[in-house]
């Protein structure tokens, strides 16, 4: 469990003016949420803070917002406890200082692993194949070998979902989840696969300022099907190595490569659209400590994109071994930093979206009886 | 940046949803108006930045009210709580009128929630703002911006210049700074006078200071005291006030509606001297709800203590300040600073005369005490279960009832009963012509925006003559 702290206490205070005026029962998830409590424990402030999106729907309509004395900002509020939360139950417990400066962190990863996977190339294979085109079957792994690629994106994956998974299954425990029987399923899917604590019911969020829009939803949207896309062209192209028996470079109207493009496209759009929002953004909702790492997390995923479809492009020129280097590394750092970034949100949102479904579901129960 | 030199065709004086339905209503009929705040933009909106909903008659369900609500029985329900202190005419105007309200609102980028279990249980005859009344707020002020109305914050209206019934200059202050604003015609839509203690003080001498006001601080009633001084006729007993029950720990100023708190009628009330001075148990909760404000102006040092049990703790709302918390009476009263012997034998006296019954908190049930004065008529039960809990309360003023007459055209009447021949007025400023006393729950919002649609129409069309 987090420990007492100030933001927790903050948090608590929050909470005892929301419950009492509930004037936002119908923006999202988070209220309903609060009016089942009365009492607030870290558990239960830290499952509020990863169910609450960040629309910024209830400070923009808040009586009480700054600059009132009362000074209610529940984005900026619950953004810190879900970055305390992060930190928490991150995987192995030492790992969560990478948390403090994550901006840097994200940064260097990136970083080193670009530089990397460059020494690696020109150590292991003959550094002018690094600068000549290279055309055919099997291109790609005359630049970097097989195994190579392969050892080093698989370790760095794998470690990331085991911490990962571990880190969710800690927290599930120490929020208070209760006993993971299979819950209303559909429902938390189709709230996390259509953000729709991010719609306001049709009208929007405040992305901006107090005038309602869609754009961060459909730019996380694009950011998340394009990851996906992706990750689905990588096992596209894994089926057709060893299934199928068909080495890339594939051509542009296969299967991967047509889903690594437009997930690419997808995914760089969605990124750029998020840091513009962020950049325009009313400050004053906004938890100033962590923004650094949320841009550097999604400017290294509009790189992976943006390297992605660059090396499409230039797949047959002498450029190809240099990019190919780069994308690969800066996937190796996106991998490496995955359980310690704002990437580890999906998966505590998700825990959040659960509970609150299967909380909302009893609560109906309970008055039926 | 806002022209001062030229001359405006409306001037509309306030921020809030009474000004902002007037001045977008008369931009869109073709005026040039200049919206003049007296809050910074953070703060702007007057009270309509605390509300949360608004009533309005349907004779079918719509897709933010249920059921239907008709005009009698929405008359009978204004009737009930103005004891008759109403103008039947523009009364009836304003309900019948009230049924496009939303529609206009929403025409200006309000958003309205689904029907919801509201806490007053309000979704049948009451329209919810998404988010309250604040968010109303914005969405008039981005649609007056997008309409190119001119808006000044920070600036108060002190002064206009009237001769004859007709106004011809205002007198403001723009940042501090004095400046002169000529226009064509005035809506005046600056609120009441609650936040004026030195006003209230007249009638209420030193309770004034132990006064909460609920809403804007700005709401110091300079354009109504100005305009009645300058031969506006004046509706509206200046002395009465609509109140409810605060935390006593509450802001004194905009502390809105969080502070509120609904525990009465599960709970024994006495004041400083630990004497009971009413049935807390009448009638449900939102029925009284407006006459314990007065009650309490009424006891000696303007505070009253709410006494209940753990069985009651889950009957109302939570409060934001904790209540006291003690598992004896006696150390209850000393951490409410009052007579703990007393106490003790108020309660035992209660629980004494609490007889038998069926609890049941949503309506008044036949939990009731005999051989008490004054009685508990429902929900009286024993006050027994410790910890027990204490909420200090307050009267938290909401609005005043005195202010200027008008035509059920919105236009100002002046005191030899001729009407202005260019001031027209909105919002709580006017709203004593039709609630004499009393209030009904999302009433005040409807009138600001049927009187605010009306004046801004009047207006842009006494320019055009």
């Amino acid at each position: 469990m987090l420990p007492e702290n100030e933001t927790l206490a903050e948090a608590r205070r929050h909470m005892a003016v929301c419950n009492s005026c509930r004037y936002c029962e119908s923006y999202c998830a988070v209220f309903p949420a609060m009016t089942m409590r009365r009492e607030f424990s870290a558990g239960d402030l830290t499952h509020l803070a990863n169910l609450c999106h960040g629309c910024k729907g209830c400070y923009h309509a808040c009586q009480y917002g700054p600059p009132h004395e009362f000074g209610i900002n529940i984005p900026a509020t619950f953004a810190e406890i879900r970055a305390q939360s992060y930190a928490h139950y991150a995987w192995p417990r030492a790992m969560g200082t990478l948390f403090e400066r994550n901006g840097t962190v994200v940064t260097l990863a990136a970083a080193l692993g670009v530089t990397l996977v460059l020494l690696l190339t020109m150590a292991l294979v003959d550094p002018s194949i690094l600068y000549t085109a290279q055309r055919g079957e099997g291109a790609f792994f005359r630049v970097i070998p097989m195994w190579l690629m392969v050892s080093l994106a698989g370790g760095t994956f794998g470690y990331a979902i085991i911490a990962m998974l571990i880190g969710g299954i800690r927290y599930w425990r120490e929020v208070g989840g209760g006993a993971p029987a299979p819950g209303p399923i559909v429902d938390t899917a189709v709230d996390i696969l259509t953000l729709r604590n991010l719609g306001g019911g049709g009208h929007g969020c405040n992305d901006v300022d107090d005038s309602f829009s869609s754009q961060k939803r459909w730019m996380h949207q694009a950011m998340f099907y394009g990851f996906m896309m992706c990750f689905a062209a990588t096992t596209a192209g894994a089926f057709y190595h060893h299934i199928l028996g068909l080495r890339s470079p594939h051509p542009f109207f296969s299967l991967p490569v047509q889903l690594g493009t437009w997930g690419g496209v997808l995914l760089c759009l969605g990124t750029a659209g998020l840091i513009r929002l962020k950049i325009i953004t009313d400050p004053v909702p906004v938890a100033k400590r962590l923004v650094g790492g949320e841009y550097a997390m999604l400017s290294l995923l509009f790189l992976v994109g943006a390297t992605g479809l660059l090396l499409l492009v230039l797949r047959h020129t002498g450029a190809m071994g240099v990019m190919l280097a780069l994308h690969l590394g800066l996937v190796l750092a996106l991998f490496v930093a995955l359980p310690y970034s704002k990437m580890v949100h999906g998966v505590y949102r998700g825990l959040a979206i659960w509970r609150h479904a299967r909380e909302k579901r009893s609560s109906v129960m309970v008055a039926a009886e | 940046m806002v022209d001062l030199t030229r001359v405006w065709d409306v001037l509309v004086a306030g921020g809030g949803n009474a000004a902002l339905s007037a001045a977008i209503t008369a931009r869109r009929a073709g005026a040039s108006v200049l919206l003049v705040e007296h809050a910074p933009r953070t703060m702007r909106g007057g009270n309509s930045r605390h509300t949360r909903n608004l009533r309005a008659l349907h004779p079918a369900p719509t897709d933010v009210l249920t059921e239907s609500y008709l005009e009698e029985e929405y008359w009978d329900d204004l009737l009930r709580v103005t004891g008759g202190k109403t103008d039947e005419h523009l009364a009836r105007m304003c309900i019948r009128a009230s049924q496009h309200a939303p529609d206009f609102l929403k025409s200006c980028g309000v958003v309205f929630q689904p029907s919801l279990s509201g806490t007053l249980s309000l979704s049948r005859t009451n329209a919810f703002f998404l988010g309250g009344g604040k968010a109303l707020v914005n969405a008039l002020y981005r649609t007056a911006e997008q309409l190119g109305i001119g808006i000044l914050y920070d600036t108060e209206v002190q002064h206009i210049e009237v001769q004859d019934g007709f106004a011809t200059e205002a007198v403001i202050s723009h940042h501090g700074f004095p400046e002169r604003v000529r226009f064509k015609a005035l809506i005046a839509s600056a609120g009441g006078f609650q936040a004026n203690r030195d006003w209230l003080r007249k009638y209420w001498g030193d309770a004034a200071d132990n006064f909460q006001i609920r809403g804007t601080p700005y709401a110091q009633g300079r354009l109504l005291r100005d305009l009645l001084d300058q031969g506006v006729q004046e509706v509206g007993d200046p002395t009465q006030f609509h109140a409810v029950a605060n935390d006593a720990r509450a802001p004194m100023e905009d502390g809105g509606l969080a502070m509120r708190l609904d525990c009465v009628p599960f709970a024994v009330v006495v004041n400083r001297n630990v004497e009971r001075f009413y049935d807390e148990g009448e009638d449900v909760w939102p029925k009284r709800y407006a006459i314990w404000g007065r009650l309490i102006a009424q006891q000696p040092g303007q505070v009253a203590f709410a006494v209940t049990d753990s069985k009651a703790l889950h009957n109302y709302l939570p409060s934001v300040f904790p209540p006291y918390k003690a598992n004896s009476i006696a150390e209850l009263a000393d951490l409410a600073g009052i007579d703990a012997g007393k106490l003790e034998k108020v309660v035992a006296d209660y629980n004494a005369a609490v007889r038998p019954g069926t609890f049941q908190p949503m309506k008044p049930d036949d939990c009731r005490t005999e051989g008490l004065s004054p009685p508990k008529s429902h929900w009286a039960r024993l006050i027994d279960t410790p910890p027990y809990y204490c909420h200090p309360l307050k009267p938290g003023i909401t609005f005043t009832f005195l202010g200027v007459k008008v035509s059920d055209r919105a236009r100002i009447i002046m005191a030899d009963g001729k009407p202005s021949a260019n001031m027209f007025a909105s919002g709580e400023i006017m709203a004593g012509n039709i609630l004499g006393q009393g209030y009904l729950a999302g009433f005040g919002m409807t009138i600001g925006t049927v009187f605010g649609r009306l004046a801004g129409e009047e207006a842009a069309r006494n320019v055009r003559n």
